[in-house]
């Protein structure tokens, strides 16, 4: 088995000044029936930093976001958030963790009876009762505007296209100021355009809100454009971790093989 | 990524293991995961912070949208029994017993079932296609994700909408039904209506309506708890979803009539 290849981290550049990472993933193993999908996965990320997680299709790249998240439970290991881990908390426990975290699904998930505005409002209804109407609806003006929606704030989500969804989740998942953002997918099915534009917006969004972020995805030409650091998974594992420049250099064969077909 | 099918495998279905799996196994693992499932929305319902507002959207859509449905079924069935019970009636000399006989028939059974059964397949299919829906296109997941929790935002509000409409909708049935007996009577024999009613309810206590319109409030528990399990347990896309809005109703009506078996017989015992 190939060893997994990573560069020699400076620890200020994983650890916050109290020696903390935002986010810590340590030795997830899943499986589903008798096909395991992570099999010892650890990862770590800082506030302000994006990490992109690549890999085949159906590597558990997507399973390893939704256990973040806390919407499939890992068999073992660990997940921290500011060093508490949430495997064990129940669900309005989890809830106190999820509002610090943002997720945007790989099909935006939106809710198809409610409209564009309604939609990114729907966070701030359940969670910010201390805002008055007139806030929320600025607040919802001025996420849809960040993410270039803000004419089609009474559509509904059939009426727009899949790239404008995308941007909706995603000012969806802004709503509540997360200190923790989740893509899964971000560019999946969109032309390379709007796959431009997505980046670009994620790249934008993350300067000014200064959140961490891990992006799932196996296209590689945006993990370069918006991540800081990479992380490959092969048979459930990491195999290399560092910049994309780091990667070029590993020796491991899937790793090249990898950003050849890429 | 979806999750990969379980490590199960599947049994010939005609195999004695298969059968055991169907007749047994199955129907166990399905209870098993429904009383999960309430325990969860119970849970959910009791603590705060409450979806008022959202309960108040399904008591519409339960409540006021079934109305016209509901009130044609109690109509037509008024004037069936009306018609059915005289053509009986006349043959033993027993017609002065008609306005009782459909009173009495519509407020203690035939309301509250056909009721029941109108809401399960209207009301029930639509909570099936809708929560299933929303778990195929992962809404179930995103707004879990939002901190919300969905047993208490759609699950919980589904459900209690179900069991504070039904008893409603019932005595609209049982008025309807009373209302078109007494017009397909008066057709053929003119009454007038408050002869009818004096009639009808002559010997009635309240025994005869409150515990039989009460009974539907666990019929609603029935309807709405087996149509919010079928939906958000969903897998399977379009295929799924149909399966969830089927199976809420033939799944729903069922209950809902072995409820009825031994409601009623709780009810002539403890009512009589």
């Amino acid at each position: 088995m190939a060893t997994a290849y990573k560069i020699p981290t400076e620890p200020e550049q994983v650890e916050q000044d109290n020696g903390t990472p935002i986010l810590a993933v340590e030795n997830l193993h899943k499986s589903f029936g008798n096909q395991k999908v992570l099999d010892g996965v650890s990862l770590k990320i800082s506030r302000g930093e994006t990490l992109a997680v690549l890999g085949r299709s159906g590597t558990g790249k997507s399973v390893l976001l939704r256990i973040i998240i806390g919407l499939e439970k890992p068999d073992s290991g660990s997940v921290r958030i500011h060093g508490q881990d949430i495997a064990g908390l129940a669900l309005d426990q989890l809830g106190e963790i999820r509002k610090k975290m943002g997720f945007l699904f790989q099909q935006a998930a939106l809710y198809d009876s409610l409209t564009v505005a309604e939609n990114v409002a729907f966070p701030l209804k359940h969670h910010r009762g201390e805002m008055s109407e007139s806030e929320k609806a600025d607040r919802v003006k001025q996420l849809l505007a960040e993410v270039g929606m803000e004419g089609d704030l009474n559509k509904m989500p059939s009426d727009i296209s899949g790239g404008m969804q995308k941007r909706v989740g995603l000012a969806r998942a802004l709503a509540l100021e997360p200190e923790i953002l989740l893509l899964d997918e971000p560019t999946a099915g969109l032309d390379p355009i709007s796959s431009a534009e997505i980046d670009q917006l994620v790249l934008t969004l993350q300067r000014e809100h200064r959140m961490a972020s891990i992006v799932v995805t196996h296209d590689l030409h945006s993990a370069r454009t918006i991540a800081d650091r990479l992380a490959l998974l092969n048979d459930g594992r990491v195999v290399a971790e560092g910049t994309f420049e780091d990667l070029e250099k590993s020796d491991i064969a899937f790793v090249q093989e990898f950003l050849k077909q890429a | 990524m979806s999750a990969p099918p379980s490590g199960q495998r599947s049994l010939p279905a005609f195999s004695a293991a298969g059968l055991i799996k169907a007749l047994i196994n199955d129907p166990l693992e399905w209870f098993g995961n429904l009383t999960i499932f309430f325990w969860q929305v119970l849970r959910a319902a009791v603590t705060s912070p409450f979806e008022g507002r959202e309960l108040v959207r399904q008591l519409d859509e339960v409540g006021s949208k079934s109305l016209p449905l509901v009130a044609m079924a109690g109509t037509a069935i008024g004037a069936v029994l009306s018609m059915e019970a005289r053509f009986s009636l006349v043959q033993f000399g027993a017609k002065a017993l008609l306005p009782a006989t459909v009173v009495w028939s519509i407020i203690q059974e035939m309301g509250p079932i056909i009721t029941s059964l109108v809401v399960c397949g209207r009301v029930g299919a639509g909570i099936g296609a809708e929560l299933a829906s929303m778990k195929v296109t992962e809404q179930i997941d995103a707004i879990e994700a939002s901190a919300i929790n969905p047993y208490r935002l759609l699950a919980a509000t589904r459900i209690l909408a179900c069991i504070l409409m039904l008893p409603l909708l019932t005595v609209v049935a049982d008025g309807c039904g009373v209302f078109a007996g007494w017009l397909a009577q008066t057709l053929v024999e003119p009454i007038s209506f408050r002869r009818f009613i004096d009639a009808g309810f002559n010997g009635a206590t309240l025994n005869l309506f409150l515990p039989p319109t009460f009974k539907t409030a666990v019929f609603g528990l029935i309807v709405g708890l087996i149509a919010s399990f079928q939906g958000m347990r969903t897998r399977g896309g379009a295929g799924g979803v149909g399966r969830a809005a089927t199976n809420s109703v033939v799944l729903s009506s069922l209950f809902v009539i072995l409820a009825d078996v031994v409601l009623v017989k709780f009810i002539l015992v403890f009512f009589p």
